[in-house]
């Protein structure tokens, strides 16, 4: 009897611990028909994990359209491709970091990001950009503080190294994210459309080639025992379960596979992310219906007397594999050599359909591969609304006292404006290096980062631009999961229209509780489906995307958090737009109508300390309208700025204006709604654009055969921003309001922020 | 007019700074940094990013590249070596530059465009008058220069000081105004004989209206003039 032999009566209690569940044991032994071995039982565990295996999301997310003429690869890949014209592809896809940041922050984040990029330049795409969505607590504990500088250091940390710009995200600081918070990284990637790579093994007699770091014990079970559980008090015990970022290696190991996909040297490429060796080789194989025969002790080890189990499943970062042919070998790991990177073979391609794993001589695991990465069992999970919703959902704001003097709303409408939920970013972005590529035309602060296509340096360009944007208000989600699914949807549908870009495909990242707790099971399943309904009125298709659940700490869920990476096009990436207020004169515009919402609104968290009523609504015809208006507009040319209206409403989305164009302006408030609602309803539908005098005529025909309404509401000008008789606040008020809290939360406690920085 | 741009393993910028190069109208070509070969440059470019990671010290693995003997031998010959952010780190690493640049100040990376003054100085690739204030983007963790007293007073008399971080009409801030915390606002330096090169900001990013304005293109042309004017 070895090691790896386990007994029939110990083996489903390993079963147990490692997350997986007796049902799922059983369905393991009879797959096999014996009792699985060690290394078996935890490549199983691994793989049929929450994270790796979406056993309780599969279904759901079967109500996505994927479908496009310009989608190249849709979900199932390392990410999703779109074409995006005259023979250039987009590769984009968004992903969770979550538990590995809440317990150790910067190195969580900079992993993150790490992760998202090596998923892009797996499918032969140069990564040239990323974004966060970023979820705290409120900053007000050093905790928070702590979470929340560390993980933008990290992002900066790793993204910096690479030489990839970090152009846009978002971040919110919520109660509801305390004890979980949440980092979401995105990264998109530039390819022409011939050199897409797809990880499918193939050619038995094929090698498998391990390229870039050795292999250590770091996030073992990294996938199952962290991102698959909820938090409890053990959650610091999980330290070692978090990787460790080496940037500079993953630096070496972009240019090393870029060249060798250019030089035609590979048959397959896949990263090693979540469950390492494990899930890379195990998927690569079923989808090219191989098998594989690798030998643990040809991988390059960083610790002594790994076991098997630990080698294959360990997260250590900053690997890839490779199958090359034997003829290519030599030039495979020339390239590697060049850039100092270790690459070795670790087994071979085989036509058994079977992944046999050796120690040696010595045979540790035999199963079908393809039951590895398909036959997990898929969940049907049971669903009930939330006992909360019907109580919140009742609440009306106008039954509170709401401020309606000047005096009181100039005062709300700053401190909306020094709302850490609304303030400017600067800090967080300054951090970033958000230029190098010199492809970002529209910088971090605008509605959505807008990239030139083209390869700098290389000498290829195009006339052509990418706008994307990452977007969700939890807080919407949680008052109504699918409206508030569709409103992250629409909101960066507007932000990437307010640049000109048409909007093409998304990724997402949904964010939720412990899926085996209906109450939870039932927002998310609310939040798919409203998101495909959004996703389905715009004909915009779901490339890729990422589920995490079980985000929750001491049996309390986040808020439903359904993130949308929305990529858009702009056929000519002149012709873009930014937000901010141009010129002297020029009317200000709002397309689309305020109606009484402040339900769920930053007014009503700021003012009132609520978070309650019923999110704004959403009529999708009306939305894809208005961004097909705005689009068609700024191509030709006829508006000068434009802002969509989000949290804080049509004063905030004014003021930003403003402060963007260090211009004032005058508004008159349109008058039919109370005060209040008429600056701070959060209504969707609506974008703030300025014409010059001239062109308004042809901005109301235009307006007029979409169907959106089209309003004159004022003039740019100044150094105030007044509105009607509402409102009235100078340009330095604002800026002093918006632009320092960040900087200001963060360094609230100086002494005690040091002493954490020399615990770490 | 041919410029060679060196790449590190970890090297970010090398693309950067030959598309700007090329957006002027001049040519340009990739150094690898275990070549040795550095005929057929007219002048040598030593890039922004990470080289090696900036594991150790921000340039201290990449001084010891093969061409960096070239590059002294290159430089002692008076030809033009310009270091730009992690290549200005490399040039004070390889004592081609006095000085060294420390973690900024508020210990945090910095990315923003930056107003920078030109000084009188002996450099001979800027040829704006001194005064002018350029708009150019910073990016690093490790600008904050810093350099003895006896150094600093030297470099004063010789005109090694290029540039200097200043406000938007070309005043010092009052009490140091520099982002990264750099003694005496130094944003860029010169050796005695003004061949050599090495400034933290990036002027490739600030070649090209649509990202980042045009002031970085005086960088680029200077040096093209200035060798067209030797050769002629």
């Amino acid at each position: 009897m070895t090691l790896e032999t386990l007994s029939p009566e110990l083996a489903p209690t390993l079963a147990v611990e490692l997350g997986l569940k007796l049902d799922e044991y059983e369905k393991i032994v009879d797959i096999l028909g014996r009792v699985p071995s060690l290394t078996e039982l935890y490549m199983y565990s691994l793989m049929w994990s929450e994270h790796c295996s979406y056993k309780h999301s599969r279904k759901a997310l079967r109500m996505f359209p994927t479908q496009g003429d310009h989608v190249l690869q849709g979900p199932g890949e390392n990410a999703g491709v779109i074409d995006v014209g005259d023979g250039w592809a987009v590769a984009f896809k968004m992903e969770s970091h979550n538990h590995p940041s809440a317990i150790e922050p910067y190195q969580g984040a900079a992993t993150g990001v790490g992760g998202i990029i090596r998923d892009i330049f797996t499918m032969g795409a140069r990564p040239v950009a990323s974004l966060d969505s970023l979820r705290f607590g409120t900053l007000d504990t050093p905790r928070q503080r702590y979470l929340f500088e560390g993980a933008v250091a990290g992002i900066g940390g790793y993204g910096n190294c690479l030489g990839v710009p970090t152009v846009g995200g978002e971040v919110y600081f919520e109660e509801a994210y305390e004890g979980n918070c949440l980092i979401n990284a995105m990264a998109l990637g530039l390819m022409r459309k011939e050199n897409l790579t797809r990880a499918v093994a193939a050619g038995p007699g094929n090698l498998v080639l391990l390229i870039g770091s050795t292999t250590g014990r770091d996030g073992i079970g990294g996938a199952s025992t962290l991102a698959s559980q909820e938090f409890d008090e053990k959650a610091e015990d999980k330290r070692p379960s978090v990787q460790v970022g080496d940037p500079f290696e993953e630096k070496l190991l972009i240019e090393a596979c870029l060249e060798l996909l250019d030089a035609k040297l590979l048959v397959a490429l896949g990263d090693l992310g979540a469950a390492g060796l494990t899930s890379s080789a195990s998927e690569m194989a079923s989808r090219g219906g191989v098998g594989l025969d690798i030998d643990v002790t040809k991988v390059p080890q960083r610790e002594d007397a790994m076991m098997p189990f630990e080698i294959m499943v360990s997260e250590s970062q900053e690997r890839m594999l490779a199958v090359v042919t034997p003829e290519n070998l030599a030039a495979s790991q020339a390239v590697c050599k060049k850039w100092g990177l270790l690459s070795t073979v670790i087994g071979t391609v085989t036509d058994t359909g079977r992944f046999v794993v050796r120690e040696g001589e010595t045979v540790v695991a035999d199963m079908p591969a393809a039951t590895l990465a398909h036959d997990a069992p898929v969940y049907d999970p049971a669903m009930e609304r939330p006992a909360y919703l019907a109580e919140v959902q009742a609440f009306d704001p106008m039954t509170l006292e709401h401020p309606h003097t000047r005096e009181a709303l100039s005062a709300t409408l700053l401190e909306l404006l020094a709302s850490p939920n609304i303030c400017s970013r600067h800090w967080i972005w300054e951090q970033y290096d958000h230029q190098v590529m010199l492809n970002t035309v529209v910088l971090p602060g605008g509605d959505a980062a807008v990239l030139r296509i083209g390869d700098t340096g290389r000498g290829e360009m195009s006339e052509r631009g990418i706008a994307v944007s990452a977007d969700c208000n939890g807080r919407y989600c949680y008052l109504d999961p699918y409206t508030g699914a569709q409103i992250a949807f629409v909101e960066a549908a507007r932000n990437v229209a307010c640049t000109g870009g048409r909007p093409a495909a998304i990724t997402d990242c949904l964010n939720f509780g412990n899926p085996e707790k209906p109450e939870v099971f039932w927002t998310f399943h609310q939040s798919v489906k409203g998101l495909a309904d959004a996703c389905t009125a715009f004909g915009v298709p779901v490339v890729s995307g990422n589920v995490s659940f079980y985000n929750e700490s001491f049996g309390q869920a986040i808020y439903p958090t359904p993130t949308v990476g929305l990529v858009g096009v702009l056929d000519y990436v002149d012709d873009h737009c930014t937000m901010e207020f141009k010129a002297e004169g020029d009317a200000i515009v709002l397309l689309g109508r305020t109606r009484n919402e402040l339900g769920g609104s930053e007014y009503l968290k700021v003012h009132h300390g609520m978070v309650a009523g019923r999110p704004p609504k959403v009529d999708l015809v009306d939305e894809r309208l208005l961004t097909e208006l705005v689009v068609t507009a700024i191509r030709t040319g006829i508006v000068r700025s434009a802002h969509d209206c989000a949290e804080g409403g049509l004063a905030v989305a004014l003021a930003e204006c403003c402060i963007a164009g260090g211009i004032g302006a005058t508004v008159d408030a349109e008058g039919t709604l109370p005060a209040v609602a008429e600056l701070f309803s959060e209504s969707q539908g609506r974008i703030v654009v300025t014409v010059a005098p001239e062109h308004l005529g042809a901005l109301k025909q235009l307006a007029a055969t979409h169907g959106t309404p089209c309003t004159r509401i004022g003039t740019v000008g100044g150094d105030r921003l007044r509105i009607g008789t509402a409102a009235d606040v100078s340009l330095t008020e604002m800026r002093d309001a918006y632009l320092p809290t960040l900087e200001r939360l963060v360094h609230s406690d100086e002494t005690l922020q040091s002493e954490e920085l020399t615990d770490r | 007019m041919r410029f060679g741009v060196v790449t590190f393993p970890g090297s970010n910028c090398e693309q950067d700074v030959v598309h700007a190069v090329n957006h002027l109208g001049f040519d340009a070509g990739h150094i690898w940094h275990g070549d040795t070969d550095l005929s057929g440059y007219d002048a040598i470019v030593l890039p922004g990013g990470f080289s090696y990671g900036d594991y150790i010290r921000c340039g201290a693995v990449a001084r010891f590249s093969p061409v960096m003997s070239e590059i002294v031998r290159y430089a002692e010959a008076g030809r033009p070596v310009i270091g730009i952010c992690n290549g200005f780190q490399i040039l004070t690493e390889a004592h081609m530059l006095p000085g060294a640049l420390l973690r900024n100040r508020g210990l945090k990376f910095i990315c923003k465009t930056v107003h920078l003054r030109a000084e009188e100085s002996a450099c001979r690739w800027l040829d704006v008058p001194a005064g002018t204030v350029l708009r150019v983007p910073i990016n690093h963790n490790e600008g904050n220069y810093i350099c003895d007293d006896e150094t600093l007073a030297r470099m004063r008399e010789n005109g090694q000081i290029v540039l200097r971080y200043c406000e938007p009409d070309g005043t010092l801030a009052e009490g140091g105004g520099a982002p990264n915390g750099a003694l005496d606002d130094i944003a860029g330096i010169c050796n005695e004989r003004g061949n050599v090169f090495g400034l933290m900001p990036h002027p490739e990013r600030a070649t090209d209206p649509m990202s980042g304005g045009t002031d970085g293109a005086h960088f680029f042309t200077a040096i093209a003039r200035r060798v067209a004017e030797v050769a002629s």
